[in-house]
């Protein structure tokens, strides 16, 4: 997967969690959680879709690796350079 | 419809031992992420405590009374369209002791509204308190108590102790000993947009989760008592039930986390560090009901659809609990809460002590019974005047009714106290493929806990099964 596609992946999961999330305005060096009210529990679904769209096991000491799409691309990158 | 046992299998991915709230959503978690699953009930109905019963044409809720907004992004999530879109509010909460009498939508701004004009606190300290509890997490400091939270910022005022506190002890047994960040978490949950309900009732909310459970193929068997947990070469190998094996390589037990341990895994399964931690958990109180129906053309007037009550003085964690409590709240299920059932019915709560009432002869406790039931309707009358002569159907639960009707442990009714959570998150460490689900730590109890934890506990069972 490039990096454009991951962030589309990233992307497409959240607009499951929220199908109202608007990307427009998105900075993606900040903190998803902010500019999408992203709860704890939604982080939660982005590990479990990304276990079972690409078999990834992320241990949860990495969970803030996850904290904005910028980071979530630089840490996914080489985990789903096969995919 | 759920199968009786001969039609399950041998072999599964996962078993769900116990279909309460939490059982299910793991169950539809889990078939959601492509693994077989079995969920196994001991009792003829699905729902745990999120239950009801049918008497002469009345049907009573015993845990639907109100939970917070939360519950709509939650079963949006990880439950259906249909579901998300029976949840309604209710608008009408009603406070009434020696202290204060009141109404109000529940939220933070009625909240502010009220505690500003009619309690005369300065709007910056309520301001600092809201932002005090909506910022308080899990991570945070455990050694500040309620209390100690209650006095820092309305120091020496009781009654607004009581309106702060009152309603969060109906809802998760917690009392102003118990640390500050459970009552933050539960309190702002609530304050978010108010109080919900399940429009149609908790038969309605149950028959459509298990439709969906089924839709996605998971196998639900009834009068299917797991006897125990069946654990070889320290890993978990599946479960024995009604005297057969079923293997899997992960259990989830959505029974209560002190029955997994003691009753259905056995002490000899667990190390000595362990155990010491799982002796220490506090289970949490039980409760009484009473439950009352109202004639087929009986109406009264809409008072309110959840009224906090108490002709105690002030508020007391203690009095709460007292067998002959003068404090207790009113469940009123007016007709709209079943469109096409219209019926009215009462459901009267208090907490209560399992052993109160495990210690009495059988005539006392019968005794007791008819006294509980005489009590609530006095204290009823005083909002419902002459409401004796529409009622038909009366009848009380006791700490012993929930114990035997969901095993757990003194028939808590809200799982356990803080430490319990730190146990139930961790036993997958212990026995590899054990997992527990349920009310644990105060913040994962009620309906939207119940069914967030299954959420986070389904993470994990996942990446196990996925690992091995």
């Amino acid at each position: 997967m490039t990096r454009d596609d991951i962030k589309d992946l990233i992307l497409e999961i959240i607009k499951d969690i929220d199908e109202d999330a608007d990307f427009d305005a998105l900075q993606s060096d900040q903190p998803l959680r902010d500019q999408l009210d992203l709860d704890s529990m939604d982080f939660l679904d982005i590990v479990m879709e990304l276990r079972k769209r690409h078999k990834l096991q992320i241990p949860e000491e990495d969970y803030p690796q996850l904290a904005s799409l910028d980071s979530c691309v630089n840490y996914l990158e080489p985990l789903l350079k096969n995919a | 419809m759920p199968f009786s046992l001969d039609k399950a299998a041998d072999s599964y991915d996962v078993i769900v031992i116990g279909s309460g709230l939490g059982g299910l959503t793991t169950a539809k978690r889990l078939s959601y992420c492509s693994h077989k699953v079995l969920l196994l009930e001991f009792h003829h109905q699905l729902g745990g405590l999120a239950t009801w019963f049918k008497r002469k044409g009345h049907i009573f809720d015993i845990s639907l009374h109100g939970f917070p907004y939360g519950m709509v992004k939650t079963c949006r999530k990880y439950w259906t369209k249909e579901i998300t879109e029976s949840i309604v509010q209710l608008k009408n909460i009603v406070f009434d002791n020696p202290q204060f009498s009141l109404k109000t939508t529940f939220d933070r701004v009625d909240f502010t509204t009220l505690l500003n004009k009619k309690f005369k606190i300065p709007q910056t300290i309520i301001d600092r308190f809201f932002v005090t509890v909506a910022g308080m997490n899990f991570y945070d400091d455990q050694t500040m108590t309620t209390r100690e939270l209650f006095e820092e910022f309305f120091p020496g005022r009781t009654d607004v102790h009581r309106l702060l506190m009152e309603p969060i002890t109906y809802a998760n047994g917690s009392t102003l000993d118990d640390p500050a960040i459970t009552y933050g978490i539960v309190f702002s949950n609530f304050m978010n947009k108010g109080v919900f309900t399940f429009e149609g009732g908790t038969d309605k909310l149950i028959q459509m989760m298990t439709e969906d459970l089924e839709k996605n193929g998971v196998m639900i068997c009834t009068n299917a008592k797991v006897d125990r947990i069946l654990v070889e070469k320290g890993k978990v190998r599946g479960v024995e039930v009604n005297g057969r094996a079923i293997t899997a390589p992960a259990v989830v037990s959505n029974s209560g986390i002190t029955n997994t341990i003691y009753n259905l895994a056995g002490r000899d399964v667990f190390s000595g560090d362990f155990l010491e931690k799982a002796d220490a958990i506090r289970v949490n109180n039980s409760s009484c009901q009473v439950y009352i129906g109202l004639k087929k053309d009986a109406v009264i007037e809409d008072k309110g659809d959840l009224l906090f009550t108490s002709t105690a003085p002030v508020f007391d964690s203690s009095e709460l609990l007292d067998m002959h409590t003068r404090s207790k709240t009113f469940s009123v299920y007016y007709p709209k809460t079943r469109p096409g059932h219209d019926r009215y019915a009462i459901v009267a709560s208090m907490n209560s002590r399992y052993d109160d009432w495990n210690t009495l002869s059988p005539v006392a406790y019968e005794t007791e019974k008819k006294a509980l039931i005489e009590r609530t309707l006095v204290d009823l009358n005083r909002y419902f005047p002459e409401i004796n002569e529409k009622i038909d159907w009366l009848e009380a639960a006791t700490p012993k009714t929930f114990n035997r009707y969901t095993l757990h442990t003194h028939g808590t009714s809200f799982g356990t106290k803080f430490e319990g959570l730190a146990v139930s998150r961790s036993i997958f460490k212990e026995v590899p493929g054990l997992f527990h689900v349920g009310s644990v730590g105060i913040i994962m109890s009620g309906w939207l806990g119940a069914i967030n934890y299954g959420v986070i506990v389904s993470n994990d069972v996942d990446s196990y099964i996925r690992s091995i």
